[in-house]
């Protein structure tokens, strides 16, 4: 097992017991980014409220600090807490995300912008904290400052060492001071930015997490603030250093190597790991499929297909081909990482046609329509006896393995339902098992979701309503539930087994003799 | 949210656990960046070498090309020479080094700035300045017994008009 494989199924194991304590859709891990995002949220919102109490020069800025956490504890200290604490919150949420998202797989090939975007937001976030506690101006905010101005003055960059503005009480400059208070704005401002071009390669990327999870994280935050609330210590004093200082781990966790190692090692080590980060989506590169390909003759331009695409790959242009609808669909192959999930969500995909060829409006050419319901039809003729289950499996979830009668597919939004309503009713399988990855996050963002909205009949295209219901069982399920997959399918198999016999099915025989479907 | 009354209070409580986590390590555990009883000084100059060295007197020869209203009678050259500064404590040389002038031509100051951990207590501290290339023995020097105290912050700094300086 690889390192990413062992990682990913480590990320299951820890996340399942997640599961059950906040529910599949509040699952903190499975909203690293949107709570990424409330953090910012939070730390703006603070950071704002701040600065009606904070003197913004340097003699009175500690003086400012504590009166605002002493006198005025119950709003501005609050403030200052939730500051902090959101801000280190965003830098652990951050790591953990960037991790995760490697260990999934969804950095590299056509899903590289997101990723190489977020490299500097780890650099702004990081810079943000760092002028934050300059500002306090304590015994902190000092070694910080010594330490930092040190490093920078090891770049051949500034006239003057920077860090002599720190080297008694009178070379102290209010102007640099200042400085600082402008990069903490500037700074955090220019990290919006580049968190939102991260997010501009996704299709309604969510930035907010579910209603209920930001509820209880703002409340957890708030209780945290009252009960410990952020330390503030000894002010500034040129004239002594602070040896020892209580330090912010998230934040400040790399200061004490940079103490322990010279400043040409740090830089050459920031450069590398940049450089590597930059890298990575390269290193090496993944090959996605061919990206999907429209087949005017049997598009409309209805439009689903880039409302489902999770990826920003299609979008609607003038119809080209002289055809009597307004538009059609257009695929950017650079985006595209043939999920196949807009096939799925084309009108024209239907496996029941029975004149010509089976094409469809939108179709991945290394795995077309077509195909699909030949691999349906073989995997068929490998079930046997009462409550045959055919499982139509996602690749990135419990049943990615070959198994007989199992199609696995690059996402489970990527069958049609009428495929449902084709294996059913053309006596393919007593029983359809959709078994996607696991609920609280689908590997291609949104194939869960559409899937369960399609069934439920609250997306196009819906599931027709004479397929009956208690022989499709949708599962979610990670890849390290290889158990509950089983139990599930084998209690599926026993109650499809048990039902009465469906009515109306035929064989796809009788469908080459083209008589009329009885209903 | 309805019938959510379970997840709000037990992720909230796992919320609220690792918040206090993090609350905890943003603050420790607290990190010594020095020994205890130990003083930082800090030697920092920002100082232009003195270029007189390489001046010389134009002939006359040369003063008569030149437009009248830039006979100057001394060339110099345009960069500066380094300055070399030595600091000794309790008679160990710790420091000896030049520091080569700033700026692209070399026409800016030379900058220097060194820190160094030492025991408190009292200790003799000498330091030496040359910035005229010419100069035989060092053009600035001085000798000071300094008692330190733990976490003292010590400077040595040089202006031009007051010479080399203790704080
Ligand atoms: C403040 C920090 C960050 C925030 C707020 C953030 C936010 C987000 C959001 C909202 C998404 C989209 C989730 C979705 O709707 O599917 C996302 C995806 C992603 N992020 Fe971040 N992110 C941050 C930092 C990073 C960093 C540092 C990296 C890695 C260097 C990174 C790599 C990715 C990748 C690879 C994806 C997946 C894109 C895809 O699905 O194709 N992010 N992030
Ligand atoms: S296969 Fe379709 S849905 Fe998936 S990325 Fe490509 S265009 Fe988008
Ligand atoms: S879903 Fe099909 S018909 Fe609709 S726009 Fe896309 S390709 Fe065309």
């Amino acid at each position: 097992m690889g390192v990413r494989t062992a990682l990913k199924r480590g990320f299951d194991r820890v996340e399942r017991p997640l599961d059950r304590l906040f529910g599949p859709d509040w699952n903190p891990m499975a909203n690293l980014g949107t709570l990424s995002w409330l953090m910012f949220w939070i730390v703006t919102a603070t950071g704002i409220y701040l600065f009606i109490f904070f003197d913004t020069g340097v003699v009175n800025a500690y003086q400012s600090v504590k009166w605002l956490s002493e006198t005025h504890w119950l709003h501005a200290g609050l403030a200052r807490s939730l500051h902090r604490y959101a801000s280190d919150f965003l830098v652990l949420l951050m790591l953990v995300h960037m991790v995760r998202e490697w260990a999934f797989d969804r950095y590299r090939g056509k899903r590289w912008f997101s990723w190489i975007t977020g490299v500097p937001v780890i650099w702004f976030v990081y810079m943000s904290g760092i002028t934050g506690y300059w500002l306090v101006w304590d015994e902190l905010a000092q070694y910080v400052a010594l330490t930092t101005t040190e490093l920078l003055d090891a770049l051949p960059f500034f006239a003057e060492p920077i860090a002599r503005n720190f080297l008694t009480p009178a070379s102290l400059s209010g102007r640099f001071f200042t400085l600082m208070v402008f990069l903490h704005i500037a700074i955090p401002l220019l990290l919006l930015l580049m968190m939102w071009i991260h997010i501009q390669r996704i299709t309604a990327a969510r930035t907010m997490p579910p209603r209920g999870l930001s509820v209880l994280t703002l409340a957890a935050l708030v209780i945290v603030s009252f009960a410990m609330p952020a330390v503030l210590q000894g002010p500034a004093d040129l004239a002594r250093f602070p040896s020892t200082v209580g330090l912010d781990w998230f934040i400040l966790g790399l200061y004490p190597v940079i103490d322990l190692v010279p400043p040409s090692v740090i830089w050459t080590g920031a450069l590398l790991f940049t450089v590597l980060m930059f890298g990575l989506p390269w290193l090496p590169p993944r090959k996605d499929k061919a990206a999907a390909e429209v087949f005017l003759d049997f598009c409309n331009g209805c439009t689903r297909c880039e409302a489902d695409c999770p990826y920003t790959a299609i979008t609607m242009v003038p119809r080209s081909d002289g055809a009597p609808f307004p538009q059609e669909a257009l695929v950017d192959p650079e985006r595209c990482v043939a999920c196949g999930i807009c096939m799925g969500s084309c009108p024209s995909s239907t496996p029941f046609r029975r004149s010509g060829p089976l094409i469809t409006g939108i179709d991945l050419p290394g795995r077309p329509l077509s195909k699909l319901r030949e691999e349906v039809i073989a995997a068929s003729a490998d079930l046997a006896g009462p409550g045959r289950v055919m499982t139509l499996a996602c690749e990135h979830g419990a049943a990615a393995a070959p198994e007989k009668g199992r199609v696995i597919l690059p996402c489970v939004a990527m069958a049609p339902p009428s495929l449902f309503d084709f294996i059913l009713s053309r006596d393919l399988a007593d029983g359809v098992c959709i078994a996607g990855c696991a609920e609280r996050e689908c590997h291609n963002r949104v194939g869960a979701q559409w899937t369960k909205e399609r069934i439920a009949r609250t997306r196009d295209p819906l599931l027709r309503e004479r397929v009956p219901r208690d022989r499709l069982l949708t599962l979610w399920a990670g890849p390290t539930e290889g158990a509950r997959l089983d139990e599930a399918l084998a209690g599926f198999s026993k109650d499809v087994a048990a039902l009465e016999p469906m009515p109306g099915k035929r064989s796809l025989e009788t469908d080459a003799t083209g008589e009329e479907d009885p209903r | 949210m309805k019938g959510r009354l379970p997840h709000l209070l037990m992720g909230g409580a796992v919320t609220l656990v690792l918040g206090l986590g993090v609350a905890w390590l943003s603050a420790s555990p607290a990190w010594r960046n020095a020994p205890e009883n130990m003083a930082l000084l800090r030697l920092s100059f920002t100082h232009s070498g003195d270029r007189s060295a390489s001046c010389r007197d134009r002939t006359a020869e040369e003063l008569a090309k030149l437009p009248r209203n830039m006979r100057q009678t001394q060339v110099c050259d345009r960069r500066r020479p380094p300055i070399h500064v030595e600091l000794e404590v309790d008679g160990a040389l710790i420091y000896s080094a030049e520091s080569a002038p700033s700026g692209i031509a070399g026409s800016g100051p030379s900058r220097l700035y060194e820190r160094l951990l030492l025991p408190a207590g009292v200790h003799e501290l000498t330091v030496r300045m040359r910035d005229n290339p010419a100069s035989e023995a060092f053009d600035y020097e001085a000798t000071r017994e300094v008692e330190l105290h733990p976490g003292q912050s010590f400077v040595i700094d040089f202006r031009k008009d007051s010479g080399l300086i203790f704080e």
